[in-house]
């Protein structure tokens, strides 16, 4: 799972209010290379929960990612492939999402979340 | 600009559409015009709405050219030099065609080929030359190059025949020359048939279908293209080859995560094409998709083949929640909670169509398109023409593929016109309670399993038997192509 995945999902448990962002509990983190898109990241950019992403980013072992955002760093180089490489590249094997309101544990394993709820949660 | 347009004889319903959503794609660039519009349109003289020739109004050559080589129906587009229903009157029409248009291309430093193509007949090596050396009219300067021509000239013709053999009715015979702009690159078929697949699923989309599909859902470098039913992945393939970043989603976690073991599942699907692997796969509920509240417009397609319970059925979560009055309100034991695997419910096809509408509503990009299969049951050769409309949506193109003496599906093209409202969101709402609160009734009126399974009545009574008395000459068969 990539971190952009992990920035779109949410904890849709029934009754659960504040499902996002979804903590992360590392068991095994791989790096996989994706072609550098700047028109993708510029797509994505204005669509990403930053201070989630970051957070996520730093979880996964990776803290190069600053904590504020504006539109303008689009134009540097250097942020272009940090936030590339934090959205796209870092990869949860094996671990969980954990629901910030419940503490409901959504397992990721083989790189696949596994957002299915359980009957009594729908 | 006028081009003639001569297209593969198949899936004749798919034929234009793909080329107004190509044209569409490639006009976006270079004049920021949306127009999602239609292209115009003209028959040759006595021609049927199913002939593979036709004339097509192109805003440049340049966007003819990219629209015939990204096509997958497009057998070549052509700049036409002459017309006419004998040699006569091709020679005729050629001569009058304007010096201005012809001389570019027939200078002594060009090189050049000529293209003899048929439609609805055979003809010898010989003929061809011959009829290559009747054109000895037209000044041709360069010198021939079978190999790599800068200019290819190509000489269609049709046959004035009677008997249909399954080829569309044409009242006369007609004869076309024209410089070829562009022509489709139907080599990438054989590379990605299903045969030569490592994994693949009961409904694995065919690779012919899979790229039109993508066509219509004009994929292509830097876009975002998710699946929410991607099963073995067939369909990404497809968007991934025009450069799509691609997603999907999928209830059953075995065909998204397992496969059949390491060298054998959705990831190794695009491995074995050299394609970038998908961005992101989860096991996810079309019903109760797991995507933050403030999350909107990041897809800029959605394509996908919903399952409509014939070959596969749909499934969704809450299982046996939703069997009220059967098995008491049911709660998995705290021990158990790790490690459970959750029962599904059956997934009728309106609720799961309803579902999909709303996602594709909320989750596209303004412009968005949302490509998916509808099936529909045909009775009395007449097909029911009411398709799933949404207020954020305006329906571009209806194809239709026929599958079987009462069933066929149609691929819709959605285009996201209007935005997500906070009253659209909300009807969506009240729609998805009453859709858990009747569950049962639902299952019931979407059964489309039964309904293309059961036997035919009129067959099994008198009335039936006119029907069976077929007359043995070969009929027209139209979408069956």
């Amino acid at each position: 799972m990539r971190l952009l995945t992990h920035n779109m999902l949410s904890s849709n448990i029934k009754g659960v209010a504040n499902g996002f962002p979804l903590k992360i509990e590392v068991v095994k983190v791989v790096e996989k290379e994706v072609d550098f898109n700047i028109d993708f990241l510029k797509n994505m950019f204005h669509k990403v929960e930053w201070k989630a992403l970051a957070e996520a980013s730093t979880t996964m072992g990776y803290a190069e990612l600053p904590e504020d955002v504006d539109a303008a760093m689009l134009d540097s180089d250097d942020f272009l492939h940090k936030f590339h490489h934090a959205l796209l590249e870092l990869h949860l094997e094996e671990g969980a999402l954990v629901c910030p309101e419940t503490g409901r544990k959504f397992p990721v394993n083989k790189g696949i979340p596994n957002m299915l709820l359980h009957e009594d949660e729908v | 600009m006028w081009y003639l347009c001569v297209f593969y004889h198949r899936l004749l319903d798919y034929r234009k559409p793909e080329v107004e959503s190509l044209a569409d794609l490639f006009s976006k660039d270079l004049t920021d015009l949306q127009c999602n519009g239609s292209l115009e349109w003209k028959f040759p003289k006595h021609h049927h709405p199913d002939s593979p020739f036709h004339f097509v109004n192109l805003p440049s050559e340049e966007i003819a050219r990219s629209v015939a080589n990204r096509s997958i129906l497009v057998k070549g587009i052509f700049e036409l030099w002459g017309e006419g229903s004998n040699f006569e009157e091709l020679e005729e029409s050629i001569k009058s065609c304007p010096d201005e248009k012809k001389l570019p291309y027939l200078t002594s430093d060009s090189t050049f080929k000529i293209t003899v193509e048929t439609f609805g007949k055979v003809i010898s090596f010989e003929e061809q030359t011959e009829r290559i050396r009747s054109l000895s009219y037209i000044p041709f300067k360069g010198r021939v190059n079978l190999k790599n021509p800068c200019h290819t000239f190509w000489l269609i013709e049709t046959d004035d025949y009677d008997s249909n053999n399954g080829l569309p009715p044409i009242a006369g015979k007609r004869i076309f020359l024209g410089r070829e702009i562009g022509t489709a690159d139907r080599k990438l078929l054989p590379t990605y048939q299903l045969k030569s697949r490592t994994y693949l699923g009961p409904t694995a989309m065919d690779a012919e279908m899979a790229f039109l599909m993508a066509n219509q859902a004009q994929a292509r470098s830097g876009k975002l293209v998710y699946d929410p039913f991607v099963g073995t992945g067939s369909i990404l393939v497809a968007a991934a080859h025009y450069g799509a970043v691609t997603m999907g989603a999928d209830i059953d976690i075995r065909v998204v995560r397992d496969g059949r073991g390491p060298d054998c599942n959705v990831w190794s699907n695009f491995k074995q094409y050299g394609l970038p692997m998908p961005i992101g796969l989860l096991r996810a509920d079309n019903n109760l998709p797991p995507w933050r509240s403030g999350l909107k417009e990041v897809f800029d397609a959605i394509i996908c083949d919903p399952p409509y319970g014939v070959r596969a059925g749909g499934r969704k979560s809450g299982g046996r929640k939703l069997l009220k009055g059967v098995i008491g309100p049911y709660t998995v034991p705290d021990d158990k909670r790790t490690g459970h695997i959750p029962s599904t419910a059956p997934y009728s096809l309106v609720e799961c169509v309803h579902d999909l509408l709303d996602l594709a509503a909320k989750m596209l990009v303004m412009g968005g398109r949302l490509v998916y299969f509808y099936p529909v049951l045909r009775e009395d050769e007449s097909i029911d023409t009411t398709f799933p409309e949404h207020p954020c949506f305006k329906l571009v193109a209806i194809s239709e593929q026929l599958l079987s003496y009462r069933y066929s599906r149609v691929l819709l093209t959605m285009v996201k016109i209007g935005p997500y409202t906070e009253e659209i969101a909300l009807a969506a709402r009240i729609k998805h309670l009453e859709f858990k609160e009747n569950h049962l009734k639902w299952l019931e009126e979407g059964n489309l399993h039964s309904a293309v399974f059961s036997p035919a009545d009129n067959h099994l009574n008198g009335s039936g038997d006119t029907k069976i008395t077929k007359d043995s000459k070969a009929r027209y068969r139209g979408k069956y192509v």
